[in-house]
């Protein structure tokens, strides 16, 4: 009889158990899922949008149908232009400092905080660069725009390059120092070249996270109807396109709302794997 | 010659046979230096974000002090800012946002922890990092397009007949809602769940699932009663994380929430939140204190997640330092 009821609890059990991770499974179904539905939809209401004219015309005004977002794509590739100047060499230096020369205090503070600075809201950054650049220049600017969006690489280029150059094994650089180089002579020659491949994934990273942020531009590149002939003028931007014309009543920029969102995400999903999966994958200081 | 005599003093007399400038001539120091300055500058610009919202948002703080934060009426051309609807519709829809994807995410992160095999595991967790990779604006457009419609047509008329008589589902609903925000936020969130707690949940030591398996329990029990358990600092950890990003989150949730300055108890009904009025009136905000209201807005953003992201960090630090004896 107890034996019996034992067995019964025992099925109840296991069937629960069975349950629970089933939904388990489910969760990891839904949120796997959620990423190939932005995918198809982007695609099929992008797909049937986008032209020729999307990459070669300037917008039209409010009524013409057609026109495209030349401007906007050359404008954001300026955009991350800017954004790598100030990103990128301060990133992959203070990532060398970190990784190389820095004792564990002094690491645990930087990387603390790095990690903070990378937490906070990008709409924050964006009235910095409004404060610093904006409010003395009087205008909205490209330069403006690429200040805040640097300012947002360098804690994910500096974290990560730092991870990477920590993947380098310690025996790499011990056999270069019995040699008599110096330390910097071994970073430059022996630890920066073993981890080229992962610095390079780490700027790819860092340009992808701000190639679509938006809202640090919205009050430091603003946008542009026209090409923007060099830095201090307004400039449109692809995400910032995209949030414009969606925002708006008219189905024709809804269209190219959706064209322009697809050629984004393409952008950034693209770049994403090319880093993660076809550099890093050579590299022989994978982090983690 | 002066300063080398000086410089051999001051090293002492068990200093390094070497001499400073000896040592700069090799460059090291130069390096250590000039690297340790770029480095730094992660310091100055977090000192600087400090100065910069605090100085630009002194005129409101003298002005209203704390009923900046408890008045409800924002009217600029008075000058009146009582920024309480946006605290509001900041909050309401990162709990939202929170109380649909925390589940979601833990199911997803246990199954992939403990359930799918390596290989498996991996590649599902690369593509749950690309979500986490989409452009906020995205969301947003999907939001518009996608969400919204559905909550108008579906959710919401489906949430009033069957639970109308409770105050959060009541009243018409139009699409563009808290509950919409809601939704998106949960959507982008989730990433940041899965990937921090699926590795602290893959820290957890073998022996405690080994230990709870030998003494009869099912996998869902060694799962819920000793895994989970073991790594609740490091969940924990991850959930501050995400809701530090719903908080700050300003494009997806300005393209859904409504942008009305109300509020309401209704889910259904459409409000505001703190990141979105800065987004939507920085550009158009006259007069100093007008700005200035916004700017002292960026600054609560700016405490609150940083505090959020802070005390995130150091609980999945504390975790991986408790599992990382295996």
């Amino acid at each position: 009889m107890s034996a019996w009821a034992g067995s019964a609890h025992l099925k109840i059990r296991h069937g629960i158990s069975y349950f629970m991770l089933g939904l388990a499974g489910l969760c990891a179904l839904v949120v796997v899922g959620a990423l190939f539905y932005i995918l198809g939809y982007l695609m099929k209401n992008g797909g049937t949008s986008i032209n020729l004219d999307f990459f070669t015309q300037l917008p039209k005004p409010v009524g013409e149908t057609g026109g495209g977002m030349a401007n906007a794509i050359v404008g954001s590739m300026k955009l991350l232009l800017l954004a790598s100047l100030i990103g990128v060499p301060v990133g992959v230096i203070g990532g060398i400092y970190m990784a190389e020369f820095s004792g564990k205090i002094s690491a645990f503070i930087l990387q603390y905080t790095a990690d903070l600075l990378n937490g906070v809201p990008s709409i924050v950054i964006g009235i910095l660069a409004y404060t610093l650049v904006v409010l003395p220049m009087k205008h909205f600017s490209a330069i403006a725009g690429g200040f805040a969006l640097g300012i947002m690489m360098i804690p994910i280029t500096l974290r990560s390059t730092e991870e990477f150059l920590r993947g380098v094994p310690l025996a790499l650089r011990e056999g270069s120092m019995a040699l008599g180089a110096s330390k910097w002579r071994t970073i430059v020659s022996v630890v920066l070249p073993a981890a080229y491949r992962g610095i390079l994934t780490a700027i790819l990273l860092s340009l992808a996270r701000v190639a679509g942020e938006t809202a640090p531009l919205l009050f430091t590149a603003l946008n542009n109807r026209y090409w923007s002939p060099g830095w201090n003028q307004p400039i449109a931007s692809l995400p910032y396109m995209v949030w414009n014309y969606a925002i708006s009543p008219y189905d024709d920029w809804h269209r190219q709302a959706w064209a322009a969102g697809l050629v984004l995400l393409a952008m950034v999903l693209l770049t994403n794997i090319v880093a993660r999966v076809v550099l890093a994958r050579g590299s022989n200081a994978m982090p983690r | 010659m002066a300063t080398a005599t000086t410089a051999g003093k001051s090293a002492g007399p068990r200093a390094a046979p070497r001499s400073f400038s000896a040592r700069l001539m090799d460059g090291d120091q130069v390096a250590h230096l000039i690297t340790f300055i770029f480095a730094a500058s992660i310091m100055l610009i977090t000192v600087l974000l400090v100065i910069v919202l605090w100085n630009h948002s002194v005129l409101p703080r003298n002005k209203f002090g704390l009923s900046f934060f408890t008045g409800r009426v924002w009217d600029p051309v008075a000058e009146q800012f009582g920024a309480l609807p946006f605290v509001y519709g900041t909050l309401v829809t990162s709990a939202l946002s929170l109380i649909i994807g925390v589940p979601l995410g833990l199911g997803a992160a246990i199954f992939l922890a403990e359930l799918a095999p390596p290989k498996i595991s991996d590649g599902l967790t690369f593509i749950i990092e690309l979500l986490a990779a989409v452009p906020s604006v995205i969301y947003g457009l999907l939001g518009i397009f996608v969400v919204v419609p559905f909550v108008r047509t579906g959710l919401a008329p489906w949430l009033i007949r069957h639970f109308g008589f409770l105050p959060i589902f009541k009243g018409p609903c139009y699409g563009v809602s808290f509950l919409a925000a809601g939704l998106v936020l949960a959507i982008m969130i989730v990433p940041f769940i899965v990937s921090v707690s699926r590795e602290v949940l893959l820290a957890v030591p073998r022996d405690q699932r080994e230990a709870a398996l030998a003494l009869g329990s099912t996998r869902w029990e060694s799962t819920w009663k000793v895994v989970v358990p073991f790594a609740t600092t490091g969940i924990l950890g991850s959930v501050f994380l995400a809701m530090a990003r719903a908080l700050g989150e300003t494009m997806a949730v300005t393209m859904v929430v409504g942008n009305v300055t109300e509020i309401k108890t209704s889910l259904l009904a459409p409000g505001y939140s703190i990141a979105a009025v800065i987004a939507n009136e920085f550009t158009e905000a006259t007069g100093e204190i007008y700005l200035q209201a916004l700017v002292e807005l960026g600054l609560v953003l700016f405490l609150v997640t940083f505090v959020l992201n802070g005390l995130a960090r150091l609980l999945i630090l504390f975790t991986a330092q408790r599992g990382g004896t295996t």
